[in-house]
């Protein structure tokens, strides 16, 4: 479903900021496929996930999504493909616009949008049963601005907005980042139940070692651009947290783990 | 006070003309979140072009018609520079607005004025608005429908419903998200490069139509007629967004407020100038009546934030 091959990302390019984000990223993820991502502060996996997505363009490398050369197309024609939830909650949503009016938004991603009316009676009714089945509430308030609700709100929104119209491929930038846990287990069980219901296939990014383990059928894990780690099936559902800490060592050869890491 | 009286239909109808471009800057200031200078040259542009063609003999709806897509035009200029340059919106508006200052001239044949002939009956007759027309209806010579209250009333009420209409289909819905939230936009394969340009167009050819209207209005259309225009779009949005902010919840009345705001606008200026204000001063005052305004929420929110912070500080 999705190739990526031999990706390069330089940030600002000779000068002293200079930081080699993605130094050749190889990654292939089969239909269905749910994969966690985990690594360190500036290990480079939001930048692999904003490569995908055509935040920018990628120096080298190629990026493939169901058969078709994403490469140099630019982030709103990739959209066609991609649902993506962000890590701040601000972001996957705009907040002057009624709930209803996000999830006819969201609706036509990737369809021209041309002189017809932006939301018909029938996907009210639609939509007015998915917030139902989200549980929070938000079903009586389809014409509510969502600048008004709270963080978690937004981010069930969004990723119910995400798979709307079902994409190819799913990406999850630490969407759960930003909540208190309480609400973060939730959004995280939304993710979940969505994925499976839609046979999505996602990328969940991730500082927390447990949920990298418990969610998705692949795990892997990035350091300084590079993805060192990759387990899947069997071996990754008997993850451990200490043995992922081990794999992480001998991957990267450092004991140098962040302690964002460590306290998850 | 009789004199101040009798000059509200003149500053009422003045006032709706300019709400048609405070509509303008509505649609680019609220709805896209920019600043859009480009106002200012725009608004003469569809003044010139109008008188122009009109005085040629070009039919009067036609001639009304260049004006919205030469307007249209200078919009796309502006956007370009935006979205194809990289040029900060601001700077791309007034790098528009000074070249258009030439292109004005150049319309109106290196002349700083021009002007129809509203001496001729024929010509006079034929015209859409006319500040003649107050007096008559006065008089009792015309009859109210040619009012430019009641002309310019009804014309404000048309371009509302076509706006109303294209902000509620799918092209207007992913124009209002992309100046909501950009990034989401794209995130739901929106052009926002495109959709920018294309709200700075119907900003712009809304700012020139009502241009075409002020000419008609005051039979002539000059250089300087658009200078600060923006400034009076502002307070036109701002005094709407004060007065009905609470009460107007739709869209299609937050943009007759914006209208009426216009009107209060130009009978507020006419109060004053009728307390014997130097005509001179009146840029100053609208300057500072906006920046007043604009700094209003500003203050508010620092006012409320202090007491809060107490209370959470002491039930910590």
């Amino acid at each position: 479903m999705l190739e990526v091959k031999n990706i390069f990302k330089t940030f600002n390019a000779h000068t002293v900021n200079e930081k080699c984000a993605l130094q050749g990223v190889d990654l292939q993820l089969n239909e269905g496929d749910f994969v966690t991502v985990i690594g360190g502060n500036g290990a480079g996996k939001s930048t692999l996930l904003n490569a995908v997505a055509g935040v920018w363009p990628v120096d080298d490398g190629s990026i493939t999504i169901d058969g078709v050369d994403v490469t140099h197309l630019p982030e709103y024609k990739r959209a066609k493909f991609i649902g993506r939830v962000f890590q701040d909650p601000m972001m996957g949503t705009a907040p002057t616009m009624q709930i209803e009016e996000n999830l006819a938004l969201a609706a036509r991603r990737g369809q021209a949008r041309g002189l017809g009316w932006h939301i018909s009676k029938e996907e009210r009714e639609q939509y007015r049963q998915l917030l139902k089945d989200l549980d929070l509430g938000l079903e009586d308030r389809l014409t509510s601005k969502v600048g008004l609700l709270s963080g978690g709100q937004r981010q069930a929104l969004t990723l119910l907005m995400a798979s709307l119209k079902k994409p190819k491929l799913l990406l999850l930038d630490e969407h759960t980042a930003a909540l208190d846990p309480k609400t973060a287990a939730k959004v995280l069980e939304i993710s979940d139940r969505i994925v499976l219901e839609n046979n999505l296939t996602t990328m969940m990014v991730t500082h927390n070692m447990k949920d990298a383990i418990a969610h998705g059928n692949r795990l892997i894990m990035m350091h300084e651009g590079r993805i060192v780690v990759d387990v899947s099936g069997e071996r990754k559902k008997n993850l451990t947290v200490p043995e992922l800490l081990e794999l992480f060592n001998r991957a990267s050869g450092t004991d140098v783990v962040s302690d964002k890491m460590l306290l998850a | 006070m009789l004199d101040f009286i009798g000059a509200i239909p003149g500053a009422a109808s003045q006032g709706l003309i300019w709400g048609i471009m405070a509509i303008g800057v509505y649609i680019t200031y609220r709805i896209l979140d920019i600043a859009d200078l480009t106002v200012d040259g725009s608004f003469c542009t569809g003044g010139a072009v109008f008188v122009v063609l009109y005085a040629s003999g070009t039919n009067i709806w036609l001639a009304m018609l260049a004006a919205f897509v030469v307007g249209m035009v200078a919009g796309l200029v502006t956007g370009l520079l935006h979205t194809g340059c990289g040029i900060p919106a601001i700077l791309s508006g007034i790098l528009t607005q000074l070249g258009l200052w030439s292109v004005n001239l150049a319309i109106m044949g290196m002349k700083a004025n021009v002007s129809i002939n509203v001496i001729d009956k024929e010509v006079l007759n034929k015209l859409l608005v006319s500040l003649r027309f107050v007096q008559d209806v006065a008089k009792g010579d015309r009859p109210f429908t040619q009012h430019p209250i009641f002309v310019v009333g009804i014309f404000t009420l048309v371009l509302i419903g076509l706006l109303y209409w294209f902000f509620g289909t799918e092209l207007g819905a992913s124009l209002r998200a992309t100046g909501s939230n950009a990034r989401m936009a794209s995130a739901q394969g929106i052009n926002i490069n495109f959709t920018k340009v294309l709200a700075l167009m119907i900003s712009n050819g809304m700012v020139a139509l009502s241009g075409s209207l002020l000419a008609q209005y005051q039979s002539f259309a000059d250089i300087n007629m658009g200078r600060g225009a923006i400034v009076i779009g502002l307070a036109a949005v701002i005094i709407g967004d004060v007065l009905f902010g609470k009460l107007f919840r739709n869209f299609a009345l937050s943009l007759l407020a914006v209208s009426i705001g216009a009107i209060l606008y130009y009978i507020v200026i006419q109060a004053v100038l009728a307390m014997g204000l130097n005509s001179n001063y009146l840029k100053l005052l609208s300057a500072a009546v906006v920046a007043i305004f604009l700094s209003v929420p500003y203050w508010k929110s620092k006012v409320h934030a202090k007491p809060a912070r107490k209370e959470a500080a002491k039930n910590a």
